[in-house]
């Protein structure tokens, strides 16, 4: 353990990720938000394939609607994190508040579905105390439900906002990408449900995979690259309102 | 001296933990591949996570038996619509669960039909309604087939 | 629902697993290990640096920090999911993470606290012990006593003036090492909230600095109140019909009191303006360089929280102690409130820094309204509500007066 505490105070000055990687995976996302129409299946199908209560107002994915008005305002919304869609054109402002706007008034609208990041220096693994959250080899980063202590560091460590502690087993809780389907080279249950493609996932350093040739040659961004986490998850059609 | 003897004190709570941790600590906890700083764990527990059970198995699991659904849906605007989006994942069917769910609710269908007129958003190309307007309180499968959305029921 | 759902209200857009995680009992922890470091610091002037005039309340301060050590880990029991698991942070601490520096400062502070009140307390516990050992028909609390007393020398029975004068020089160096430990103990926790990047309103440099200054502040403002308390009751008995043990007169004793007050106070005012001033400093370059979060923190400091901010922490908590202990003439009376309001400024200064940082959403564009549980109706509600809080309040003086009636706190015939 003392040898464990040397190499990481070591690690501040030369970081692990600088080294060239041993690994031939890197897992990483591409969210085509100019696909997304809003249906919000990747939600359901990611609370019922990674057991995450469907009724309970935490999700490991969720996606958002942006909607600006001709008066330059811009609403935002996830309503119950669109695991039942956005089936109304009122824009949820908590607290029971709504509001409608009008198809006149729209400049623009669009849906922007978001998940973990899996960040290549990820903050919330930086802050857990006990060693309860790390990041495996391919990238993925993962909780251990038998260690986590529940003491919510890690939730308050991420700059997006994507972890929770799970109503059930009460230990904390984010995406995983599906490890346990991605491992058996299955898609994530939110890629396989999306019906217009907007969410997929693909391997960084392989040169067959197309995702990555996306990521690499196409004009794709990330979110709050000002954080220094080096986030994974690469969206097309980003635009400036995103939150 | 026993200026010391606190010190002692100390140095046994101390040995205390260290041979506590001995047998609480799991054998495979320790530093992998990302280092202390993102990798410091219980290394089991990447097997763990590929051990959980698959529930969606995805449509090529359901039209092996299923194939009339299948057919049916593969001339519709609905062939891009997953079997398990609205049938709920199939998991071991037909073990677990026997059946099913065949969820027949306004909701499911409006999650994409309610008409947003969103300028730029794909969501404007589907063909939408507004709900509060037609036929309110039915359910859209009394005139609308599901599995061949394009044909009258 | 979920708990933290339940005293969560969300306004405009948050993000769906963005809640008040953070509550009650995380304000109640950097609360209690700030009273624990002041109070230490408090002794120490006494015991390291030999100012006189605070020999009467040294010792109070350092069992009082004693007390309140037992305490403080009770808040992080009673907010983790899996508080069984909590010997984990001992088992397999990840030093990357500040919360994980809980294990090892908790344990070498409460070594040096612990192993100062033996030093100061030896040769006490020893004629105890050997008082007691002689003493014919020993009842059942007697024994008892025997027993504590005795296990309490660690079977040291030397008090030859050798020996003490050995102690006198051991307490001296563990009130040198235990400042910066104590800092430390507090210091780590306002480095658990400065290192959040994630978080607009915790993330500066500054955090460690300013917990530490207003830890000190609270922790001395405590000592002076818990001691006025305890000369009240002194001299309550004196003039009762059953007088205790203590033989001076109740003038004397006001006399003493007041002295300790004044000077205790003179510190407390100095730790207070340097408190005030670095928190004034965040806030005005905040205004001034602002950044991207200017925005929603504005908002949220200068009108949802102006009332917790500027009316209860800097006016009341802040600005009338301040006045009141500057006015000439200092009274008990006028002190105890003063120094009531001193702590209660320090309290919302960690309610306004844990509540208000998750006021806001990481959006930028919502809010979050904390609304802690009063009535507990189950577990939940009354660990991360009123009770809560009152528990940990509490339970420090119980503790406090249970160690009182074993180290007696205005012995004054022990090695000084």
């Amino acid at each position: 353990m003392a040898l464990g505490f040397a190499r990481g105070v070591c690690e501040i000055f030369r970081p692990v990720s600088l080294e060239a990687s041993a690994t031939p995976i890197r897992w990483a996302f591409l969210v085509d938000t100019q696909k997304c129409i809003g249906c919000g299946f990747c939600v359901k199908a990611c609370k019922l394939e990674n057991d995450i209560p469907f009724n309970n107002n935490v999700s490991r994915t969720w996606v958002e609607r942006y909607v600006l008005t001709k008066e330059g305002r811009t609403y935002a919304d996830s309503p119950k994190e669109a695991r039942n869609g956005f089936s109304s054109s009122r824009i949820d402002l908590g607290n029971g508040k709504s509001q409608n706007i009008p198809g006149e008034n729209i400049d623009k609208a669009f849906f922007v579905p978001k998940l973990c990041n899996q960040c290549e220096k990820p903050p919330c693994v930086q802050v857990c105390p006990v060693g309860a959250t790390y990041q495996a080899a391919d990238g993925v980063v993962l909780v251990d439900r038998t260690w986590c202590i529940g003491c919510g560091y890690c939730i308050m460590a991420c700059p997006y906002g994507m972890r929770f502690f799970h109503p059930r087993y009460h230990v904390a809780e984010k995406c995983n990408f599906c490890y346990h389907r991605i491992s058996k080279a299955m898609e994530p249950a939110c890629v396989l449900a999306c019906p217009v493609g907007a969410r997929r996932i693909g391997k960084l350093r392989d040169s067959r995979d197309p995702v990555a040739k996306i990521i690499e040659t196409g004009r794709v961004s990330v979110h709050k690259p000002e954080y220094g986490t080096s986030p994974q998850v690469y969206f097309i059609g980003m635009s400036y309102e995103v939150r | 001296m026993h200026v010391l003897r606190p010190l002692y004190v100390v140095l046994l709570l101390l040995g205390i933990i260290l041979i506590a941790r001995v047998f609480i600590v799991p054998k495979d906890f320790g530093v992998y591949e990302r280092g202390y700083t993102y990798g410091w764990h219980r290394a089991g527990n990447a097997e763990d996570w590929k051990a959980v059970k698959v529930q969606y198995k995805g449509r090529d699991y359901c039209v092996a038996c299923h194939t009339v659904q299948g057919q049916q849906i593969s001339t519709s605007p609905h062939r891009i619509i997953e079997c398990e989006n609205c049938h709920g994942p199939a998991a071991d069917h037909p073990l677990s669960p026997k059946k099913l769910n065949i969820d027949r609710s306004r909701d499911l269908c409006l999650r994409c039909h309610t008409s947003l007129s969103y300028p730029g958003s794909m969501r404007s190309e589907i063909k939408g309604t507004n709900p509060d307007a037609h036929n309110p309180g039915i359910q859209c499968v009394i005139c609308h087939h599901p599995h061949q959305a394009s044909k009258p029921h | 629902m979920l708990p933290e759902e339940m005293w969560t209200l969300k306004e405009l857009f948050v993000y769906p697993n963005e809640y008040i995680y953070w509550s009650a009992q995380i304000v109640m922890y950097p609360f209690m290990t700030g009273l624990v470091a002041g109070a230490f610091v408090l002794s120490s002037l006494y015991h390291l640096f030999g100012i006189k005039q605070l020999k009467e309340i040294a010792r109070f301060s350092l069992v009082l920090s004693f007390a309140l050590l037992m305490v403080a880990p009770l808040p992080l029991l009673l907010h983790l999911m899996q508080p069984q698991r909590n010997i984990y942070i001992f088992m397999t601490p990840h030093f990357t993470s500040a919360i994980a520096a809980f294990g090892v400062v908790l344990f070498v502070y409460a070594s040096i606290v612990a192993s100062e009140i033996w030093f100061l307390y030896r040769k006490y516990i020893v004629e105890r012990s050997l008082a007691l050992k002689q003493k014919f028909g020993k009842d059942f609390a007697d024994s008892i006593r025997y027993l504590i007393y005795t296990v309490l020398t660690l079977g040291s029975f030397d008090i030859t003036e050798k020996a003490i004068q050995q102690d006198r020089r051991a307490i001296r160096i563990l009130a040198g090492v235990g400042i910066p430990v104590a800092c430390f103990l507090h210091g780590y926790a306002g480095f658990v909230f400065g290192s959040v990047k994630a978080n607009a309103l915790w993330m500066t440099p500054l955090m460690p600095v300013i917990f530490i200054a207003s830890a000190i502040v609270s922790g001395v403002a405590l000592c002076a109140f818990t001691y006025i308390v305890a000369m009240e009751i002194k001299k309550f008995r004196v003039s009762h019909p059953k007088a205790s043990e203590v033989q001076a007169s109740r003038q004397k004793m006001e006399g003493i009191e007041t002295r300790v007050v004044v000077i205790t106070v003179r510190y407390l005012v100095v730790f207070l303006i340097f408190s005030i001033s670095l928190e004034l400093l965040d806030l005005v370059f905040r205004g001034y360089t602002a950044v991207k979060s200017w925005d929603i923190l504005r908002n949220v400091i200068y009108e949802k929280d102006f009332v917790n901010i500027f009316i209860l922490q800097y006016a009341v908590g802040n600005l009338v102690p301040f006045i009141l202990l500057l006015m000439p003439r200092l009274t008990i009376r006028r002190a105890t409130v003063a120094l009531f309001l001193v702590i209660f400024g320090v309290f919302m200064m960690r309610w306004n820094v844990v509540i208000g940082g998750q006021s806001f959403s990481l959006t930028f564009s919502g809010y979050m309204s904390y609304l802690m549980p009063m009535i507990p109706r189950d577990f939940e509600t009354y660990k991360e509500g009123l009770f809560g809080v009152l528990t940990v309040v509490a339970l420090p003086f119980i503790f406090f007066w249970i160690l009182s009636r074993v180290l007696p706190l205005f012995e004054t015939t022990t090695p000084e």
